[in-house]
C-alpha cells in the first residue's frame, strides 16, 4: 500500500514540476540582468567585453573579476559585491580609472569632418548621426562617453574630442556641505 | 528664539484660525526698509530678460538682434501649457540674444535677450486697457493674464493661467499678503500702496476660478497693511462692486513659515494639502498679493508684466527701501540706487535670510520672482563651524512639515537614498527653521538640498543607463538583421545565377571559371 502511494505521490509531484518548468520557464540567466543593471551600460568595453551586457554574463559565468569597469567606479564594484555577495575589490588599474567630474560627451569639429563614417558605424548607441562624406553630428542626448570614436579610430586630428556636458539650472547640484568648498560659499 | 507650536485652534476675531505644527518666532528687522513708501528705481542702461523666469518650458524669442522694442512689447513666447511670455520692460534696442549668469546660486548662465533702453521708456502703442472688463468671461480672462506673463509672484513663479484652470472646483481662493520671512517688505509695501487694485485684480481672479470664498491674509505684525486692505474692500463693498462681499481680511498669528503656501491653508482653512499634492486637489488656490496687482494691471491697464515692488535691504546697504524695479534690472544697479554697499564684506541674497538663494555677483538680473535682495553681513552669511548632532529632537518641534530633520540628516550623511524616501525627504520645504534652532548649528537645509539634487542627479543616471540598455540592444538587433539580410542576399543572388547558367548558357560551352561556379553551386545544392 504505503508503495503504491508513494509511487502515486512521486508521479503527481513530477507531473507538477514537469508542468511548471515548462510553463514557468525563465529565458535567460537572471543573474545577468541582475548584474546588468547595476553595470553603468557606457558600453565602453574597457572591462575587456565588446559592452556591458557580455561583461555581466562573463560576471555570471564566473569569468570575470567585478572589478573591471571605470565608469562604475568603486561605488559600482561595492554594489556587484553587494548583489553576489563577494568582497568588494579594488578597480583593476590597467582598465583606466574611475571617471571623476561632469558628464563627458563627444563633440565632433563640423569644420575638421570628412564624413568617414567610422565613428558612427562604432558608436554603440547610435548617437552619431551623418552619412558618407557628409558632417556627422553627436546627439548629446545619448552620447555615454565611452570614447570608442575618438582617434586613432578617427582619422583626423582634433576632429572628434570629449568635452563635458553643460549643465542647465534644473540639472545643477547643490555641493556637498561637508566638501571645504561648500561650506564657505554656501 | 524658538517656540514650539502645537495643532491647537486659536479664535481670533470673526475668523476662527487653527495652527501649523512647528514654525519658529523671528526677528523681523522689517522697518529696516520702510514699507511705507515706493521708490522708482531709476532707468538702467541695460536690461537682461532671461527667457525662462518662470517653471515650465522656457520662452522662444520672437524679436531679432537689432531691432527697436517697445515698452511692453512681446520678446519671447512659448505654445507650451506650463509658460508665460516675457516682455520689454522698457523701450530700447534688442542688442543681443546671449547666455548671461542668472540670479541663481550655481551662476549658471541662461539665454537672456538683451536690451540697451532708449530713455524714453515708450508704450507699445498697442497696449490699451481692455474694454468692459466686467463683462470678460473666465476664459478670456484667463487669456489675458497668459498673454500679459503674469507668473505667481511669491516665488514659485508657476504661470498663473495654468494655476487658474483647475481640474476641479474650487471653493476658497486665498490671497497671500502674509510676508513672514524676516526683512522683506515689498508685499506690505505694495498692499499699503495699492490696496485697491490689489482687491479688483482679486475680484478678476474670482471670477475665473469661481470661488464662493476669499481670504486675504495678512500676517499680524503689518496692521497697516491689513487697516489699507479692509479699507479697500469696505469702499468697494459700499460701492457695491460685484463679489466683494465674500472677501475677508484675516490676521495670521506672526510665525515662520505662516507665509508657506500649505502652513497658510491649515492655519486659515484647517484643512492639509495632501502630501505631494497641490491645494486645488482641496478645492483651495492660493496667489500671492503681487500677482493679482498684475492681474488688475493686465486687464484694467491692458499692461503686461514688466515691473515689480523690490525690497533692498540688510546691514550691509546704505540705504534701504523698496523700489518699483523694471524687470531685468542688474542688481548692480539696484545696490546703487540704494545707496550702494557699506562695505565688501557683504554676501548678496535673493530673497530672504531664510530661504533666499546666494547670488554669485551682482551682475545678474532682478526677474519676476525677485521679492527681495538682502546684503547680509559676510561674517553672518558664513556659518561658525558645525558641531556633532546631539539628537536633542529640537528640530523635528519646529519642522512645519512634521518631518524628523535629524534623521533626514542621519540618512543624508549616509547617501541611503531610499531611508530619506521613506522619511519624506521630499516634502521638505527648505523653510530653514530646523537649522536656525540647532544648537550644534548645523547646516541642515544644505544637507536636506544636496541629497535632494544628489537623489535626482542619480535617478536621472539610472534613466539614462537603462535608455543605453535599450539602445545597444537596438543596435545589436539592427546589425543582426542587416547582416542575416546581406546573407540572404547573397544566398538569392547565387540562386538566381545558378538558376539563369542552368536554362541560358550551357556549362560545357561557358569558360573554365563558370564551369568551376557551376560545379561549386552543384555541389551546394546537391
Amino acid at each position: 500500500m504505503s508503495v503504491i502511494v508513494l509511487t502515486l505521490l512521486g508521479l503527481v509531484f513530477g507531473i507538477g514540476l514537469g508542468y511548471a518548468a515548462i510553463r514557468f520557464r525563465v529565458e535567460g540567466n537572471p543573474l545577468v540582468e541582475k548584474i546588468d543593471a547595476v553595470l553603468p551600460q557606457t558600453q565602453c568595453g574597457q572591462c575587456g567585453y565588446p559592452g556591458c551586457r557580455p561583461y555581466a554574463e562573463a560576471i555570471a559565468a564566473d569569468e570575470a573579476e567585478i572589478n573591471q569597469c571605470p565608469p562604475g567606479g568603486d561605488a559600482g564594484v561595492r554594489a556587484l559585491a553587494d548583489l553576489l555577495g563577494r568582497d568588494p575589490l579594488p578597480l583593476n588599474p590597467d582598465n583606466g580609472v574611475a571617471a571623476d567630474g561632469p558628464q563627458m560627451v563627444a563633440v565632433i569639429d563640423e569644420e575638421t569632418c570628412i564624413g568617414c563614417t567610422k565613428c558612427m558605424q562604432v558608436c554603440p548607441v547610435d548617437a552619431i548621426a551623418g552619412a558618407a562624406k557628409h558632417i556627422h553630428t553627436v546627439l548629446n542626448a545619448y552620447c555615454t562617453g565611452c570614447e570608442l570614436c575618438l582617434p586613432p579610430l578617427c582619422p583626423v586630428e582634433k576632429c572628434i574630442v570629449m568635452a563635458p556636458e553643460e549643465t542647465s539650472i534644473r540639472e545643477w547640484k547643490w555641493p556637498s556641505p561637508e566638501a571645504p568648498a561648500a561650506r564657505s560659499a554656501a | 528664539m524658538a517656540e514650539s507650536g502645537s495643532a491647537g485652534r486659536e479664535k481670533r476675531g470673526m475668523k476662527k484660525l487653527w495652527r501649523f505644527g512647528g514654525g519658529v518666532k523671528l526677528s523681523g528687522h522689517k522697518t529696516v526698509s520702510d514699507p511705507a513708501k515706493v521708490q522708482r528705481a531709476p532707468l538702467p542702461k541695460r536690461l537682461y530678460l532671461p527667457l525662462r523666469q518662470h517653471i515650465g518650458a522656457p520662452a522662444e524669442p520672437v524679436v531679432e538682434v537689432g531691432s527697436y522694442v517697445y515698452k511692453g512689447q512681446v520678446l519671447a513666447v512659448s505654445s507650451a501649457f506650463v509658460s508665460a511670455p516675457v516682455h520689454a520692460p522698457s523701450s530700447g534696442t534688442v542688442i543681443a540674444i546671449e547666455k548671461h549668469t542668472m540670479p541663481h546660486q550655481s551662476g549658471i548662465a541662461e539665454e537672456c535677450a538683451v536690451i540697451e533702453t532708449d530713455g524714453a521708456d515708450r508704450w507699445h502703442p498697442d497696449i490699451a486697457p481692455l474694454p468692459r472688463p466686467g463683462l470678460l468671461s473666465a476664459d478670456e480672462l484667463r487669456a489675458r493674464i497668459r498673454e500679459a506673463g503674469i507668473v505667481g509672484l511669491g516665488g514659485a513663479v508657476f504661470p498663473s493661467a495654468a494655476k487658474l484652470k483647475p481640474p476641479r472646483a474650487i471653493d476658497t481662493l486665498i490671497l497671500n499678503g502674509v510676508e513672514c520671512e524676516p526683512y522683506i517688505t515689498c508685499d506690505d509695501a505694495l498692499m499699503r500702496s495699492r490696496p485697491e487694485e490689489i482687491v479688483r485684480g482679486l475680484l478678476l481672479v474670482q471670477r475665473v476660478v469661481e470661488s464662493a470664498e476669499c481670504i486675504i491674509a495678512v500676517e499680524d505684525n503689518k496692521p497697516e497693511a491689513i487697516a489699507r486692505m479692509r479699507d479697500a474692500v469696505e469702499k468697494l463693498r459700499a460701492s457695491g462692486v460685484g463679489g466683494s462681499d465674500a472677501i475677508e481680511v484675516v490676521a495670521v498669528p506672526t510665525r515662520f513659515p505662516a507665509g508657506g503656501e500649505k502652513q497658510l491653508i491649515k492655519v486659515l482653512t484647517g484643512k492639509e494639502v495632501p502630501q505631494g499634492g497641490l491645494p486645488y486637489e482641496i478645492g483651495i488656490v492660493c496667489l500671492n498679493v503681487g500677482t493679482t496687482a498684475a492681474v488688475y494691471d493686465a486687464v484694467y491697464e491692458g499692461r503686461p508684466l514688466v515691473a515689480r515692488i523690490m525690497t533692498v535691504t540688510g546691514p550691509q546697504i546704505r540705504q534701504p527701501a523698496n523700489f518699483e524695479v523694471l524687470i531685468g534690472t542688474p542688481v548692480q544697479d539696484m545696490l546703487d540706487a540704494a545707496g550702494g554697499v557699506v562695505s565688501d564684506a557683504h554676501t548678496l541674497i535673493m530673497g530672504g535670510p531664510m530661504m533666499g538663494t546666494r547670488l554669485p555677483h551682482g551682475q545678474v538680473p532682478v526677474v519676476k520672482a525677485s521679492n527681495c535682495i538682502l546684503v547680509e553681513n559676510a561674517a553672518l552669511a558664513d556659518r561658525q563651524p558645525a558641531m556633532p548632532c546631539i539628537r536633542c529632537g529640537t528640530c523635528a518641534t519646529v519642522c512645519p512639515i512634521n518631518l524628523l530633520p535629524q534623521q533626514l540628516y542621519w540618512h543624508a550623511r549616509g547617501k541611503a537614498y531610499d531611508k530619506l524616501d521613506r522619511h519624506h525627504l521630499a516634502d521638505c520645504i527648505e523653510c530653514g527653521c530646523c537649522a536656525v534652532v540647532c544648537p550644534s548649528r548645523i547646516p541642515l537645509v544644505q544637507y536636506f538640498r544636496y541629497a535632494k539634487t544628489e537623489k535626482a542627479a542619480q535617478e536621472a543616471r539610472d534613466a539614462f543607463a537603462d535608455q543605453s540598455r535599450v539602445r545597444m540592444q537596438l543596435r545589436e538587433a539592427r546589425l543582426a538583421r542587416l547582416a542575416r539580410e546581406q546573407e540572404e542576399r547573397k544566398a538569392k543572388r547565387k540562386a538566381a545565377r545558378l538558376g539563369k547558367k542552368k536554362t541560358k548558357v550551357p556549362i560545357d560551352q561557358a569558360g573554365p571559371a563558370t564551369r568551376e561556379m557551376a560545379g561549386e553551386a552543384r555541389e551546394v545544392v546537391a
